[in-house]
């Protein structure tokens, strides 16, 4: 083995003295010792205890409300004509009140919420062009097999947006409307522009390149997904640049959830209007909701939720607890680790050959 | 080469454990996928029919079949728990840890300049788990350099070195040597110290001059004179041509032979004497003689041999000089010299005629010619008058006493097989710390019969062990069927030695009786088996192959060794004396007996720990990496969605990790070398197998069922319902991917640094580098220019910059890392605290002797302090006597060569390194046979070139 050195003397054959050849680079040997992880158990109880508080002190400042209307109020009667699927092109409104105790102050962000709805099967999050999305022309007109069945119309037009996760896009609106108390319903503003990644607006989702046509005539040949009710370029008939595939509806229902029950971003508080300056104020609201998406399907449920948000994101308590749970475990480990030290380690008794 | 055995692939313990382990994942594999598959199924019936609106099925397939194909996507899926690219891991760092060999200095031997050499990659783990050395001992212990150290003549003691005040001098390498400068025809390379035996010959001490005239008459050499003064010698022993080269330097030079004369240079002057007859040697005898008349007309018999047999003929006027020679004697076997005693006696004319008349017609009798002839020779070998002794050291090669004590400090257990004779063997035994003086006892298995033989073994047993049980000899059945039985290791009080010669061992190794041996001889901390063939040796190393479940190693220099290196788990070849055959069938292969403890103690252990390590923390990382897609299925409708991006899972094992790990098992050493050969015990834990079993595997499986359950539900309850802090999404599939992956990164890397002990820059590069590589990476597959090449292989465009920006994700990064970390250190810090493994303790021990460099081990020369006595010329054989008589060495030179004497391997014949070099003589017999018995030796034995390595 190895290459004869070309090398002539007595010694030709001697292996270089390097230190990496002999094994013995410099290097630092840690040792688990009592010095070392004693502090350390210590200190890291403390880091957690202190991330734990604060992130509890954080996430106790936001405020949510979640509503279920899936058979809420009026919306009873939308969920039982939705059963039918032969109903399905008929529309169906209801509404919902509620009421805040509490004002929520800040930015107010309006969810809507599916439970059971499985985003993350591989088939269904397969089922999607990515090429389609971005705005290339060929996959416009030749949808990648991927979206099968949902790939082509019974007449053979070639759908956009294509696949099955486009197809079942969550396609309820709501409108939010305050009781000023002692006066009539105000409707709140939503923004429903830039709520999507800034990656996903600009990047991921391209219209196709339109030269000087219109964008329905950029879609000309193709069909709408089956179960739509407008095409893709009618998305939002109040703003034609939301339109086509850059629709923020469209792309924020793109981006697949991870986990079975999810929430999406529907809109943002316009704080521009005064009464709404500091947030939502406490008192009642209605919600009045184009109730479309049908749910009796999966078994599944369909929410609101309003919450205002911190740095650290929603309201989940769940990483605070870990962090405090995890810190008295820590804490009760290094208290056990150092008894056991004290009694058995210190002396060094057991390091005795 | 018929005795050479099978060429088996070798394979280690651990790739066969490993192949167990790959099928019993493959079985894991299967369950998973089955219990997925299942979970498919009834979710497909509960829920996924509900969900064909959205997501029809594919040609109206049922639940059943959905289950199916799940089945098969969660083998694709889970494929990572089958570790191939283990394999392809295994054999760098094998073949890495093979060049360390190569590379080592401390086994390099500069005297015939030979480094080290790893001959396979596929061993070096087993290096560590040696529990059987079995080694030849003739080149491989022993130098098979006899050199003539001291002798006693008339009494009076040479070759010690005394100082101005009388104190008795160590020899060592600087000690002043003898000037032969007055003597042109001296052999250079001969050395002695003591300048009282050159002055007694320049005196013409009349004993000094009979004693060396005997030393050059009576023997079997042949003398060869290429150029006027450089002569060559030719021995069929080694003894003999130390002592004729001893004469030559002291002014008695053999110079030639013919079949009746001997013609030497006494002191200057040219001889020839008339070589009557030679009595030559056998087993019996234990003594050869000459009759020769001189120049002078006197007629001399000239005889050396052991020294009882010798006493018995000596002459009544000689008991005053016997007690003195017996003092001299017993000092000489105790340092571990090989004794002979000289003695000569002047015959009558008359008588010796007579004698002559009858010896011809007794060697052309034909029927009992042997015995007539012995009763000739013992008539006329009496009343002989003592001339003295000589003390021959059979060298041992450098350190190989300390190699020993350091094997069996490491729990060792070293055989020796050899085709030398008993007290050769014990010899050698001794002096190289074999047997030991302070053992108990040494048993001696010599029978001739079955019965014999058997019960010699019996009774070292009892003896050894009094009060032993018949039964529970055997561990309890293993698994998988094997149907041969595995002996445990019995636990003896004291220490014994066993020595068994070659036909006790014939029948030991008989089936029957095989058993009995090996449990005997494995009570004993030392075995010698004498006068073995090739095959037996073989057959010795496969019996504990055997019945034993423990790793063995065979080291030999010679033809006759390769059968039991290949035998061997682990065969070793002493290369650069005796030709090529044992190193070209060896595994490993270096100059010196001594680099064994480094490429044990060392190499071997750092190369087991290392794999080991590496292993279990290999297994972990893809153990915890796959788990994660298994606790996900729960929650995507088992519809083998994965957790990670594809990109992830490709470069995972091939990027992210390889470095680190493969950093880790090429530079790791809990201890470097010096700790490591002055605690040999910590060679221990390797040879019962600890740092990887089924159960080590086991115990990585668990942990990483903890951790891949860490890694998906903190995650997953960090991030459901989760948004960003602008309100924007981060639970979305893509960033809960990129959080779980980067979740895992960071735990097994934290996890890798726990199990690194020894952090070279390297290392710390490799770790650090392979995270800084997976954000590279990860950014770069995120990056907008990717996903518009290819929209469809890049989806995960800008997850990276949208979820990694966000504090929860990296405080669930923390976490998850806390989370995995802590049983780890918790569980290892108890095991340190409450029973720490010898390795925790030596590492403390370096910790605390940090500041101060470790003291230099210790190399003192060990003296035995034993009266053993030998007995004749060790490795003589009969019938060269007749040979040198009768002249056919004369008329047939080219084939007479070939039919004995020019076996010129076992010695440094300097000039040819491959010594008794391979392939075959000009008559077409095979030259590299080495005869076990009958041992060869030729010339300049004598080197004292230094050794810088030394």
């Amino acid at each position: 083995m190895g290459k004869a050195k070309v090398k002539s003397g007595p010694l030709a054959r001697r292996p270089d003295n390097s230190a990496f050849k002999q094994q013995r680079l410099p290097a630092w040997s840690p040792m688990l010792t009592a010095n070392t992880v004693l502090p350390f158990f210590y200190f890291m109880a403390l880091i957690c205890m202190l991330l734990g508080v604060w992130l509890l002190l954080t996430v106790q400042s936001t405020q949510e409300m979640k509503l279920d209307y899936t058979e809420a109020g009026s919306c009873n009667l939308c969920y039982i004509k939705r059963q039918n699927a032969s109903n399905a092109a008929q529309s169906c409104t209801c509404s919902v009140m509620f009421s805040i105790q509490k004002a929520f102050k800040g930015d107010v962000f309006f969810y809507y919420g599916l439970k059971n709805f499985h985003q993350n099967l591989r088939r269904y999050m397969d089922s999607r062009d990515d090429g389609q999305m971005v705005g290339r022309k060929r996959n416009l007109k030749n949808p990648s097999s991927y979206c099968q069945p949902f790939d082509k119309d019974q007449t053979g037009v070639p759908i956009a947006p294509c696949g099955a996760v486009a197809n079942s896009i969550f396609n309820d609106s709501f409108t939010l409307s305050y009781h000023q108390p002692g006066s009539y319903r105000v409707r709140i503003p939503l923004l429903r522009r830039g709520i999507t990644w800034y990656t996903d607006e600009n990047v991921k989702f391209r219209n196709p390149k339109t030269e000087n046509l219109t964008l329905a005539e950029v879609f000309k040949d193709t069909a709408r997904p089956l179960y739509w009710q407008k095409p893709v370029y009618e998305l939002d008939p109040d703003d034609p640049t939301n339109n086509g595939f850059i629709n923020e509806d469209l792309i924020i229902w793109m981006r697949e959830a991870a986990f079975p029950n999810f929430k999406k971003l529907y809109g943002v508080l316009n704080r521009a209007d005064e009464v709404f300056a500091k947030g939502l104020p406490a008192g009642n609201y209605t919600i009045d909701i184009n109730y479309n998406f049908p749910v009796q399907y999966f078994r599944g449920r369909k929410e609101v939720v309003l919450t205002t948000l911190t740095w650290f994101g929603g309201q989940n308590h769940f990483l605070p607890v870990a962090y405090l749970v995890t810190s008295s475990l820590i804490l009760l480990l290094a208290v056990v680790l150092t008894v056991i030290w004290w009694k058995f380690g210190k002396a060094g008794k057991n390091m005795q050959e | 080469m018929q005795n050479c055995g099978k060429s088996t692939f070798k394979r280690t313990s651990i790739d066969r454990l490993m192949n167990v382990l790959v099928l019993c994942i493959f079985g894991f594999l299967a369950i998973m996928c089955t219990i997925l598959a299942i979970g498919n199924y009834f979710w497909e019936l509960n829920e996924g029919s509900q969900f064909i609106v959205f997501l029809p099925r594919q040609d109206g397939n049922k639940a059943a079949f959905s289950s199916f194909l799940t089945f098969w996507s969660y083998v694709i899926i889970l494929n990572t728990v089958v570790p191939i690219s283990l394999y392809v891991s295994v054999e760098i760092i094998r073949l890495g840890n093979s060049f360390y060999i190569d590379w080592d200095r401390k086994m390099y031997y500069a005297r015939n300049d030979t480094p080290a050499e790893a001959r396979t990659t596929t061993l070096n783990e087993e290096l560590g788990q040696i529990k059987y050395v079995f080694s030849d001992k003739t080149g491989t212990l022993t130098q098979n350099i006899m050199t003539f150290n001291k002798c006693s003549i008339n009494g009076k003691s040479y070759g010690e070195v005394y100082d101005y005040t009388g104190q008795r001098l160590e020899i060592t390498e600087h000690t002043e040597t003898v000037d032969f400068s007055f003597n042109q025809l001296a052999d250079p390379r001969f050395v002695f110290h003591d300048h009282a035996l050159v002055e007694a010959v320049k005196l013409e001490n009349p004993e000094v001059h009979a004693f060396f005239r005997l030393l050059a008459l009576c023997h079997t050499v042949m003398a060869e004179e290429k150029k006027e003064g450089e002569i060559f010698y030719q021995a069929q022993s080694p003894d003999e041509g130390a002592l004729v080269t001893a004469a030559r330097n002291f002014g008695f030079v053999f110079r030639s032979r013919t079949p009746d004369s001997v013609s030497i240079m006494e002191m200057g002057k040219q001889c020839s004497y008339e070589l009557l007859a030679i009595l030559d040697f056998n087993n019996v005898r234990k003594r050869m003689s000459v009759i020769v008349r001189s120049p002078e007309g006197k007629l001399s018999l000239y005889c050396k041999g052991a020294d009882t047999i010798i006493y018995e003929r000596l002459h009544q006027s000689c008991s005053k000089l016997m007690d003195v020679t017996t003092d001299h004697l017993n000092e000489f076997a105790g340092e571990g010299l090989r004794t002979l005693v000289l003695a000569y006696k002047d015959l009558d004319e008359e008588y010796f005629n007579q004698w002559q008349q009858r010896h011809h017609e007794a060697s052309t009798d034909l029927d009992d010619r042997e015995s007539k002839l012995d009763q000739l020779y013992e008539e006329i070998e009496k009343d002989l008058l003592l001339l003295g002794a000589t003390a021959i050291e059979d060298k041992l090669q450098d350190g190989v006493p300390q190699t020993i004590e350091q094997l069996s400090k490491a729990d060792i257990k070293i055989w020796v097989l050899t085709g030398d004779k008993q007290e050769t063997a014990e010899n050698i035994g001794y002096s190289c710390n074999l047997l030991q003086e302070e053992m108990n006892e040494v048993f001696i298995v010599s029978g001739n019969s079955p019965e014999d033989v058997r019960q010699e073994l019996r009774n070292a047993r009892t003896s050894m062990k009094p009060d032993a049980v018949e039964d529970s000899v055997f561990l309890p059945e293993r698994t998988l069927g094997k149907s041969v039985k595995v002996l445990t290791d019995e636990v003896v009080n004291g220490e014994y030695g066993l020595v068994i010669n070659g036909h006790s061992l014939a029948y030991a190794l008989e089936h029957s009786m095989e058993l009995e041996f090996l449990r005997t001889a494995c009570m004993c901390k030392a075995v010698i088996c004498c006068r073995v063939t090739p095959l037996q040796k073989a057959q010795v190393v496969q019996l504990v192959k055997k019945y034993k479940q423990a790793v063995t190693l065979a080291i030999g220099d010679g033809a006759n060794d390769v059968s039991m290196i290949k035998a061997a788990h682990i065969g070793v070849g002493i290369s650069g004396q005796e030709g090529m055959q044992a190193v070209l069938s060896s595994d490993y292969s270096f100059a010196q007996f001594r680099f064994l403890q480094r490429l044990l103690l060392v190499h071997g252990r750092w190369s087991y720990l290392r794999m080991c390590k590496f292993l279990r923390y290999f297994f972990y990382k893809n153990f915890t990496f796959t788990f994660v897609h298994f606790w996900y299925a729960f929650f995507c409708g088992f519809s083998a969605q994965t957790v990670y991006d594809e990109w992830f899972i490709t470069l995972y094992n091939l990027m992210y990790t390889a470095l680190p790990v493969l950093g880790m098992s090429l530079f790791d050493q809990d201890v470097n070398d010096v700790w490591s050969f002055q605690h040999p015990q910590l060679y221990v834990p390797g040879q019962l197998n600890l740092y990887f079993s089924k159960k080590a595997f086991f115990k990585c499986a668990l942990h990483s069922v903890y951790s891949s359950l860490v890694l998906f539900f903190i995650p997953y309850l960090a991030m459901c319902n989760t948004v960003r802090d602008d309100g924007k999404d981060v639970a979305d599939y893509q960033s809960f991917a990129l959080l779980t992956q980067t979740c895992l990164l960071f735990a097994v890397s934290i996890q890798l640094s726990f199990e690194m002990t020894y952090w070279t820059a390297v290392n710390t590069f490799f770790v650090l580098g392979s995270l800084a590589m997976y954000f590279a990476v990860t950014f770069t597959m995120y990056s907008n220019g990717m996903f518009l090449m290819l929209p469809s292989a890049f989806p995960f465009i800008g997850a990276a910059r949208n979820s990694l920006n966000q504090p929860n994700v990296w405080l669930t990064i923390l976490l998850t890392s806390i989370l995995c970390v802590l049983p780890v250190v918790t569980y290892r810090f108890l095991l340190i605290q409450l029973c720490p493994t010898i390795n925790d303790k030596v590492m403390f021990k370096v910790r605390q002797a940090k500041a101060t460099p470790p003291p230099p081990t210790r190399r003192t020369r060990i003296r035995r302090t034993s009266s053993r006595r030998s007995g004749y010329a060790f490795s003589h054989a009969q019938g060269y006597g007749d040979l040198v008589t009768s002249g056919r060495f004369l008329r047939r030179p080219a084939v007479s060569r070939s039919s004995g004497f020019t076996h010129i391997g076992r010695t440094t014949t300097g000039f040819s390194p491959m010594g008794r070099s391979a392939g075959y003589s000009p008559t077409g017999r095979l030259q590299n046979a080495k005869v076990p018995d009958v041992e060869v030796t030729s010339l300049q034995m004598y080197r004292t070139i230094k050794d810088p390595a030394l």
